[in-house]
């Protein structure tokens, strides 16, 4: 504790002596660096003995960057962590921890006039969802988002190239990622969770197993979407071909956790309607084919989205979303699974309401959103106040709560894990 | 020969008399309105411009905005536009893009760009009488508010200025009960609107402070939205203005809110 606020005060002096060295206005400096540090400390609301009391403790410096060149730009985005409630600080760019988190790291140029290319670390993100995703299978930070990190932190960032296309009658956009790259998922190591097998919970001091697909250029994943307008509306098809993106499944030999194959075809359409926005998704989830008989291996799904969003009083948003994920052969699922073990249910209903308040200039913003399963009976409330006291300088609250009735469901398998957490922003 | 005067007399004065009917009838309501509206939102083929906003609530506590706004006209008739905003300061909505397309038979489409998780999100075109970005502007004064939304009349009329009002004709859709425009003879641009609420109280005040003529045509260079209730006021300080750039109407998508078009933005 005592460390992170010296590392604190020091990175602020750091940064107030150095940003006029930075000079942010001038165009002719060869790189220009924007960014923020930020404290964010947390802690948990009821005491789990498979974790720290502190959810989150971290200093964060944001470096960001951007280069034109005659025909291409790079860009850089990277994050550096001083973390004494992790306390590793070597650097593992798959996953980002450690002392170095890159971000973001790549090259965009247009070849032709109808085609971009982006090549290299990128953050990514298509589909209709709030927070909600079928069809953007784009890797996704569940751990920043459960211990209230910012936002942003939810998308993890993607070795990637990233070709869009431009045509008069459809957009195109072809996303290759030549190595599998997992979400950053809940496997106990900054949140517990239920772990089926042991019937308990898990925590640091027993991390999941994992057996990641990890070969370059044969694990590999390739996203498709292609889009187009219609008046008001925008369609989009979607398909991607590679891996669940967090573990789906296990090996009994090793009883590790496993990536099974995964295929998605989906849809999209979003619109006006009722003086709001709308959005539809759908998406098919194509498992392994051993699927259907192994209960091993995560079963072919069905998914759809419906949402809605509009401004129902002054600078108060409503979002409301409903998703189903339906099994399908879900008689096999069943027959296929021991006696004792927990059985899903066939059709995973989830409900969520957004709610944001803007006041005081849009100084402050008042957040809570909520997600509830009438077929799960849990849920999970996420609650955030932000000010800002100038224009570089943002003070922040928050906390995520996770309840309900059986420990094994999916969002209460995290009910230690709810926490409070307060957080200081200086941008440069 | 005194008779051929008479006529000649009577004729020129006639003719002068019709010239001075037909100047009057050039000033009819509708076509102040049109003129003034062509004037603020479609002079030139294109426009842009940088914006320095300067946002003070009503305790005096200051927040700056800069931004870059482009402006396509795609017609001859001074209905359907395109806007791209490009926020460059402060640093935490840098490279944040709003869009709005404006269309003529429907709604207009609306959307924001947030570069931290590339995301482009849909917004619903009914809140336009929202705050832009935390300012005493709101999003409709970007893009201007439809002529037909609302029932003009002439006042007065002043040796410099056109005194219009203002009411909507679907009331219950805007904060105000109506509003009056000052708008200047010569250069067509409305120099000051008052807000009136309910009772009959002026709330909200716009007032042009600058205007310099950029590419022949009267420009506006300085203006604020002062909250008269509050206190509150909003300053933006137009520069780089220009006109006819030659803007590619494909700016206006998806690809360039990902991807800053930075040749049309400097």
């Amino acid at each position: 504790m005592k460390t992170l606020i010296i590392f604190s005060c020091l990175m602020i002096q750091f940064i107030s002596n150095s940003s006029t060295v930075m000079a942010m206005d001038s165009e002719e400096d060869f790189l220009e660096f924007n960014g923020n540090i930020e404290t964010r400390l947390g802690a948990r609301l009821k005491s789990d003995p498979h974790e720290d009391d502190m959810s989150i403790g971290e200093v964060r410096l944001q470096l960001e960057s951007e280069k034109d060149f005659d025909d291409f730009t790079i860009n850089m985005i990277t994050d550096f962590v001083a973390d004494p409630v992790l306390d590793e600080y070597q650097t593992k760019l798959n996953t980002g921890e450690g002392f170095m988190d890159l971000r973001q790291l790549n090259v965009v140029f247009s070849p032709t006039d109808n085609l971009d290319l982006k090549i290299g670390r990128q953050i990514l993100t298509w589909g209709t969802g709030d927070i909600i995703f079928i069809n953007d299978l784009f890797a996704k930070d569940w751990k920043a988002f459960l211990i209230g990190r910012d936002e942003e932190y939810l998308k993890a960032p993607s070795d990637a190239i990233k070709a869009s296309l431009f045509l008069d009658e459809l957009n195109v956009d072809i996303v290759y990622l030549p190595r599998f790259g997992s979400d950053r998922f809940i496997d106990g190591q900054r949140a517990s969770y239920y772990d089926r097998n042991s019937a308990s919970f898990a925590g640091k001091d027993s991390q999941l197993q994992v057996d990641k697909p990890d070969e370059w250029f044969e694990d590999d994943e390739l996203s498709l979407r292609f889009y187009q307008s219609f008046g008001a509306y925008e369609g989009a098809g979607y398909f991607y071909q590679g891996f669940w993106k967090s573990p789906a499944g296990q090996d009994i030999n090793t009883s590790k956790a496993t990536f099974p194959k995964l295929n998605v075809y989906g849809a999209s359409l979003r619109g006006p309607m009722m003086a709001g926005i709308a959005n539809i998704e759908v998406g098919y989830y194509k498992s392994e084919k051993s699927a259907k008989s192994n209960p091993f291996i995560r079963n072919d799904e069905f998914r759809l989205l419906m949402g809605f969003e509009k401004e129902v009083a002054n600078e108060l948003t409503l979002g409301l979303q409903y998703n189903l994920e339906r099994k399908l052969d879900y008689q096999q699922y069943k027959t296929s699974l021991p006696e004792a073990a927990i059985k899903d249910d066939e059709n995973k209903h989830l409900l969520s309401i957004r709610l944001t308040q803007l006041l005081m200039q849009q100084d402050m913003r008042l957040s809570l959103f909520n997600f509830y399963s009438p077929s799960e009976k849990d849920g999970y409330l996420r609650m955030n106040v932000s000010y800002k006291l100038s224009d570089t300088t943002k003070i922040e609250t928050g906390a995520n709560v996770f309840y309900g009735d059986k420990q094994y469901s999916f969002y209460n398998q995290f009910q230690n894990n709810s926490n409070v957490f307060a957080a200081m922003r200086f941008e440069f | 020969m005194n008779k051929l005067n008479n006529i000649i007399g009577l004729f020129l004065l006639t003719l002068a008399t019709a010239q001075y009917s037909v100047q009057a009838q050039t000033l009819d309501i509708s076509q102040i309105v049109k003129k003034a509206n062509h004037a603020v939102l479609y002079q030139g083929d294109d426009g842009k411009a940088k914006i320095d906003m300067k946002i003070i609530d009503g305790k005096g506590r200051e927040r700056n905005r800069q931004l870059t706004m482009i402006r396509k006209n795609l017609d001859d008739v001074d209905g359907a536009q395109k806007y791209y905003v490009y926020f460059s300061k402060p640093a935490d909505i840098k490279k944040m893009v709003f869009m709005t397309w404006k269309n003529r038979e429907r709604e207009d489409d609306r959307w924001l760009y947030l570069p931290a998780l590339d995301l482009v999100k849909r917004i619903a075109a009914s809140d336009e009488r929202t705050s832009f970005v935390g300012s005493h502007f709101f999003y409709e004064d970007v893009s201007g508010r439809d002529i037909d939304e609302d029932v003009h009349e002439l006042l007065e009329e002043t040796e410099k200025y056109y005194v219009t009002k203002s009411t909507p004709k679907t009331p219950n859709l805007v904060e105000f009960k109506y509003y009056k425009t000052w708008v200047d003879k010569q250069k067509f641009l409305p120099i000051k609107a008052e807000y009136f609420n309910d009772k009959e109280v002026i709330y909200r005040t716009y007032t042009v402070l600058d205007t310099q003529t950029i590419d022949s045509y009267a420009t506006v260079t300085q203006a604020q939205i002062e909250d008269n209730i509050s206190g509150g006021k909003t300053v933006l300080n137009y520069s780089s203005v220009k006109y006819n750039n030659d803007i590619p109407e494909k700016i206006f998508s998806e690809r360039y809110l990902r991807r800053a078009p930075k040749k049309y933005l400097r």
